[in-house]
């Protein structure tokens, strides 16, 4: 690969974002400044290679869509689009030049990558906010950040979501149309709305992660990937709002959640629990800089938020030097205040799945199975498949074979992974008498 | 500024249930709302309550039969048009409006301007 070819790569994965989200302003349509944003990137190549790599490609991109949307503009005036994309006026910043017109600016004058000076939100906060509109279908928020955020082609986001690509393109278009038709304005909210909003974001971000982590159908137990989209993207956001603790508590929790990804199956692509995976490979420069965000994000607000607290989670185990030097005791602890800001039927399964390791007769397998069996009548946990595989493990160490066996079957039958499906296998294979 | 429409969803049951000082608190809670609207920045062009489904009739294919389009337990009961910003805007004006039981739909109105 040359220079040209790799520095156009590498601004595609790091600028994407920058660039289209600057280009919709001028275009005022989501489709337009795309098109106008990939015709910039392909007449970079030859640009390039004829003149060399600017100093700052993400600038020199930038005004290169900008130009192809206003020229777009220009030719269709007379059958201007009927449906503008509401793009809100920007205010002038600190210098008195708004920063949608920058356009003619030399390379340098355009900050690129950086937090826009001035109050003036950057374009990227717009384009995320707008993706993850709570107005949008949870699945059409997570497709559109990919596709336009990310830049990810809609080939790659179906095969992510394991839909046909005809479906993914479907989804993608009809969100786009919502958008538009319904008037979702394509700004940052206001400080008012903005935990709310704010939430939705990292939700998005927080379950391409996952989709990632352990991909739901498939060989491979991780996509790497997907992963690695999510951990630039929880980045990019607490880059832009640095002020936001649960931006922080997430990207704190992905990294630590992400520094175990080499431990998590053995060469053969077998789950390791946590239990028995070989900490060493843990990646210690990610545990490290996972722990100093947890600790930034619990100790930045009132009452850390559900993010913050996973993260503490997370950093608790990060932080055991064995599994069997685990503080149970803080883990448990965590997720009763998870819970009380986060009611969710899964925390509470966590929860239970720790308790298992506190002495009885408050903790203990006994204890836990208690626990388990009640939240096993909980309709939203219906058809998950980690209920019966943490019901299995219990019976299993409390010596109830068959019982064990049983609920290994359950949740064989609820998971679609083929790791996870192998292990589960090998574990109803242990219990059978 | 753009229409839109606020669709009132709930359980007729429950207004057929009220005492008169309920539904007088009903009735204040729709005249603050209108209130409201203009207070936000939003206009109000119209809305109306609409009568029981069981008032209902249906024409399909010239076919006329009793009762509702579709049924459903939560049914429209009432309408309004308004003018905002945008859908965060219309958002905001429609978390104002009394639906003490369903909710509401927020629905862009089509511009043939």
């Amino acid at each position: 690969m040359d220079d040209v070819t790799r520095a156009l790569e590498d601004a595609h994965r790091r600028e994407w974002a920058f660039v289209l989200a600057a280009t919709v302003r001028v275009a005022g349509d989501l489709d337009l400044a795309e098109e106008c944003a990939q015709e910039a990137y392909v007449s970079a190549l030859a640009a390039w290679q004829r003149d060399g790599v600017p100093r700052s490609p993400g600038a020199w991109l930038t005004t290169a869509a900008r130009h192809k949307a206003l020229d777009a503009l220009r030719r269709a005036s007379t059958l201007r689009r009927k449906l503008p994309l509401l793009v809100e006026p920007v205010e002038a910043d600190a210098t008195g030049r708004a920063a949608g017109q920058v356009l003619d600016a030399a390379d340098g004058g355009w900050a690129a990558g950086g937090t826009a000076g001035g109050g003036v939100p950057d374009d990227r906060l717009r384009l995320l906010f707008t993706c993850c509109h709570p107005a949008l279908a949870p699945e059409a928020q997570v497709a559109l950040t990919l596709r336009l955020v990310c830049g990810v082609p809609t080939p790659d986001v179906a095969h992510a979501f394991l839909v046909p690509e005809a479906t993914m393109a479907a989804r993608i278009t009809r969100a786009k149309k919502k958008i538009q038709g319904a008037r979702i304005p394509y700004r940052v909210p206001a400080a008012a709305e903005l935990p709310e909003r704010l939430d939705s974001v990292l939700t998005v971000v927080h379950l391409l992660f996952s989709t990632g982590h352990t991909a739901p159908s498939g060989a491979a137990l991780v996509r790497d990937d997907l992963c690695e989209r999510a951990v630039d993207l929880a980045r990019t956001v607490v880059a832009l709002l640095p002020d936001e603790p649960e931006a922080r508590g997430l990207l704190g929790l992905l990294l630590l959640t992400h520094a175990r990804r080499h431990a998590r199956t053995d060469p053969e692509g077998r789950l390791v629990l946590l239990e028995d995976q070989d900490r060493d490979r843990w990646d210690p420069v990610l545990v490290s800089l996972g722990l100093k965000l947890t600790a930034e994000a619990l100790t930045a607000g009132p009452a850390p938020g559900r993010f913050a607290l996973q993260a503490a989670i997370a950093g608790v185990h990060a932080a055991a030097p064995t599994f069997a030097d685990t503080r149970w005791d803080r883990v448990v602890g965590l997720y009763d205040r998870l819970l009380a800001v986060w009611d969710s039927p899964v925390v509470a399964l966590n929860r239970a799945a720790a308790l298992a390791f506190l002495p009885a007769p408050d903790g203990g397998p006994e204890a836990a199975l208690a626990v388990v069996d009640t939240l096993a009548a909980d309709p939203r946990l219906a058809g998950y498949p980690y209920l019966p595989a943490a019901r299995a493990d219990l019976l299993r160490r409390l010596g109830r074979s068959t019982e064990a066996a049983a609920a290994y079957q359950e949740s064989l039958l609820l998971t679609q992974n083929a790791a996870e499906q192998a292990f589960l296998a090998g574990r109803l294979a242990a219990v059978r008498p | 500024m753009a229409k839109y429409s606020i669709l009132i969803y709930g359980d007729e049951a429950y207004y057929a249930s009220l005492t008169p000082e309920g539904v007088a608190a009903v009735m204040d809670a729709h005249g603050a709302f209108a209130k409201a609207v203009g207070e936000l920045g939003g206009q109000l062009l119209g809305g109306e309550e609409l009568d029981s489904v069981s008032t209902a009739t249906s024409v399909r294919g010239g076919a006329v039969t009793d009762g509702p389009f579709v049924e459903t337990k939560e049914t429209l009961g009432g309408f309004y048009l308004v003018e905002a910003r945008d859908l965060d805007h219309a958002i905001e004006i429609a978390k104002l409006c009394p639906a003490p039981t369903g909710g509401i739909e927020v629905r862009p109105v089509v511009d043939h301007s």
